[in-house]
């Protein structure tokens, strides 16, 4: 599209169109504001997630002691008033300094792997619903092969068999959990392309690619960003299972692996309680915000489920 | 469409499905770096003419498309190779022990789940928005966020002394009868179960709930009040009875978090089933079990999703006609 000539009456008018289009995404957001703070739920949800990402960008800044300093001696020390706050570990580290950069490699994993995953996700969606027939038939053949296989001992075979590191798990935890998000995409693609709007445009000549951008892409997004925040959760979890299982990077710290030497150096016969009871309410605390988060947003984006 | 001619469509399709899986296992071998036999035989004294015997003794040597054809014909003859460790024994045979331990973990603790979810989530859609269903709603979403194999890590902490500490029966016991092995048993049974009961709970107690919900906002239950039925008379022939029909397909989609969970369950209490199995797999590195390993755990949810789908077109005739 060429731009409109400066002082034209087009130029008026696409200010205009997008002064109202501000408005009314401006009016939605309030609306979808109040419903979450009606939503005691997701408020909870947002709040633990913002105490999260906060304590994984500032413990470099403020935590200065060295995560990987040991020391034999102090093998499952207790915690002590002053320091160390959460005893020490089977090779004598701060369980406290583990913990606080562990947030940073569980958070990493989770973000980045559902983003893969939803973008892989979104993408076949869209297109397997939007262009129907073969594609169609074909990707959510595809699709429904995924769904079936059990993802833990996939996910264990192709991560043992590509090797314990970081990138490893990333990608292993973002290919493979692609196939909600293309299911729910694709049925509301589907919906979404019999409407009138989108034979409006395709009668004043829109193309396929502008139709996706212009009318699906932005009926689809607030669905797919709750589904996101869920997958997230996901992501953490499996992060969490995987490296419990020792399939990750045996140099990074992050909760799943503080579980994993928690539990082969036998914490739980050895009482120490505090090595192993953190990490894990720290998951569990963390995918409970994201799920309540996603929950609340799914319940305010979805209008399916506002009317009931 | 004939009953009949649904159910073989559905089986058809599963095996096609299996076929692919078979093939993907296959890719996925064939695309690690490295070279196997190299990798199985680390000695450098190994002459290179001794390894070239060795690979032609394994079939490395032929064409990859001839590979494939003995692959897929050993695989579904139920030949899956040779355990690294535990002594070179069929993959099959050891697999095949494992699994029966597998199921009685994972079907007791899937029914008790199945009740109790669907009991508890018919309490929370009905309170639906009080205090009531907060509660229930909250704390099964804690269950479900929280690690499995760290539910399990606080119950052997929690409960260590007073119950076995993991495996199947008491290590060189001599039992008297059945009924006192069946004891055993089920002492060392009930904290694995009750974990991962608590974990598939909390799932099943959110579908429900979810079900439910919809299935109360339908035009007939709102005739059914009409009529002058009682709530509880609603619930019990209306609604309940609607609101499970997609508990069937979801419990069989949710396989995939059962074999999940029964996996973390299993290597925390040591039990030896089909998960424990993966996990020492994994530890020693132990290719052929961990892909014999999946090759039969995905084999048992594609026959898991193939009743549910039968059992769904029995339930719900709305089904044949598509």
């Amino acid at each position: 599209m060429t731009p409109p000539v400066e002082g034209s009456e087009a130029e008026f008018f696409q200010i205009n169109r997008r002064r109202d289009t501000m408005t009314r995404y401006w009016k939605r957001s309030q609306k979808s504001l109040r419903l979450l703070g009606g939503s005691g739920m997701g408020i909870a949800g947002l709040v633990i997630l913002i105490i999260f990402l906060g304590i994984a960008l500032l413990t470099p800044v403020f935590v200065h002691f060295d995560k990987n300093a040991f020391d034999p001696y102090a093998r499952f020390k207790p915690p002590v008033w002053g320091g160390p706050w959460l005893g020490t570990d089977e090779v004598g580290r701060d369980v406290l300094a583990e913990l606080l950069y562990g947030s940073r490699i569980s958070l990493l994993v989770g973000v980045t792997a559902s983003a893969i995953s939803v973008l892989i996700g979104g993408t076949i969606g869209v297109f397997s619903g939007y262009f129907g027939r073969l594609i169609e038939e074909g990707m959510m053949r595809f699709t429904d092969i995924f769904l079936v296989i059990p993802q833990l001992p996939f996910m264990m075979l192709i991560a043992a068999l590509a090797g314990p590191n970081l990138l490893n798990i990333i990608l292993v935890i973002g290919v493979l959990s692609w196939p909600s998000t293309a299911r729910l995409v694709r049925s509301q693609v589907i919906t979404l392309k019999e409407r009138t709007f989108i034979e409006r445009a395709r009668a004043i000549g829109a193309g396929d690619g502008h139709i996706i951008r212009r009318h699906i892409l932005p009926n689809v997004i607030p669905l797919m960003f709750a589904n996101t925040v869920l997958i997230i959760a996901i992501a953490i979890l499996t992060e969490s299972t995987l490296s419990f299982l020792g399939l990750s990077d045996p140099l990074v710290i992050s909760w799943g692996s503080m579980l994993h030497y928690a539990f082969t150096s036998l914490a739980m016969s050895n009482g120490a309680w505090w090595y192993f009871v953190p990490p894990g309410f720290c998951i569990a605390l963390v995918v409970l915000g994201f799920t309540f988060f996603g929950y609340a947003m799914d319940e305010i984006l979805n209008p399916k489920l506002r009317r009931r | 469409m004939e009953m009949r001619t649904y159910i073989l469509r559905r089986a058809v399709t599963a095996f096609a499905v299996f076929l692919v899986i078979l093939t993907i296992n296959f890719i996925i071998f064939h695309t690690i770096p490295g070279d196997p036999i190299r990798t199985l035989f680390q000695d450098p004294r190994i002459s290179p003419e001794d390894l070239a015997q060795l690979r032609h003794s394994f079939g490395l040597d032929k064409p990859l498309w001839e590979q494939y054809v003995i692959y897929m014909k050993n695989s579904l003859t139920g030949d899956m190779g040779r355990s690294f460790s535990y002594y070179g024994d069929p993959v099959g045979n050891i697999v095949k022990v494992r699994l029966i331990n597998t199921l009685i973990l994972v079907g007791s603790a899937s029914v008790l789940a199945l009740i109790m979810g669907v009991a508890i989530g018919t309490v929370a859609a009905w309170k639906r928005n009080t205090k009531t269903d907060f509660s229930l709603l909250g704390s099964s979403l804690f269950l479900y966020s929280m690690p499995t194999f760290w539910l399990g890590m606080l119950m052997l902490f929690a409960l260590s002394g007073s119950v076995p500490s993991g495996g199947m029966y008491t290590p060189g016991a001599d039992y008297a009868n059945v009924f006192d092995q069946f004891l055993d048993l089920m002492h060392h049974l009930v904290v694995p179960m009750t974990v991962l009961t608590l974990v598939l709970f909390g799932q099943y107690v959110m579908i429900m709930r979810s079900s439910l919900i919809d299935v109360l906002s339908e035009d007939f239950i709102v005739t059914a009040s009409a009529k002058g039925l009682t709530g509880k008379e609603i619930l019990r022939h209306h609604a309940v009875p609607n609101a499970m029909l997609p508990l069937v397909t979801i419990t069989a989609i949710n396989l995939s978090f059962v074999v999940g969970g029964a996996i973390q369950t299993e290597t925390v209490f040591s039990w030896p089933g089909v998960g424990r199995l993966m996990y020492d797999a994994l530890i020693t590195r132990d290719y052929p079990i961990l892909q014999g390993s999946f090759l039969v755990v995905t084999a048992v949810a594609l026959l898991a999703n193939l009743v549910a789908d039968v059992t769904y077109a029995f339930l719900d005739p709305r089904v044949k006609i598509r």
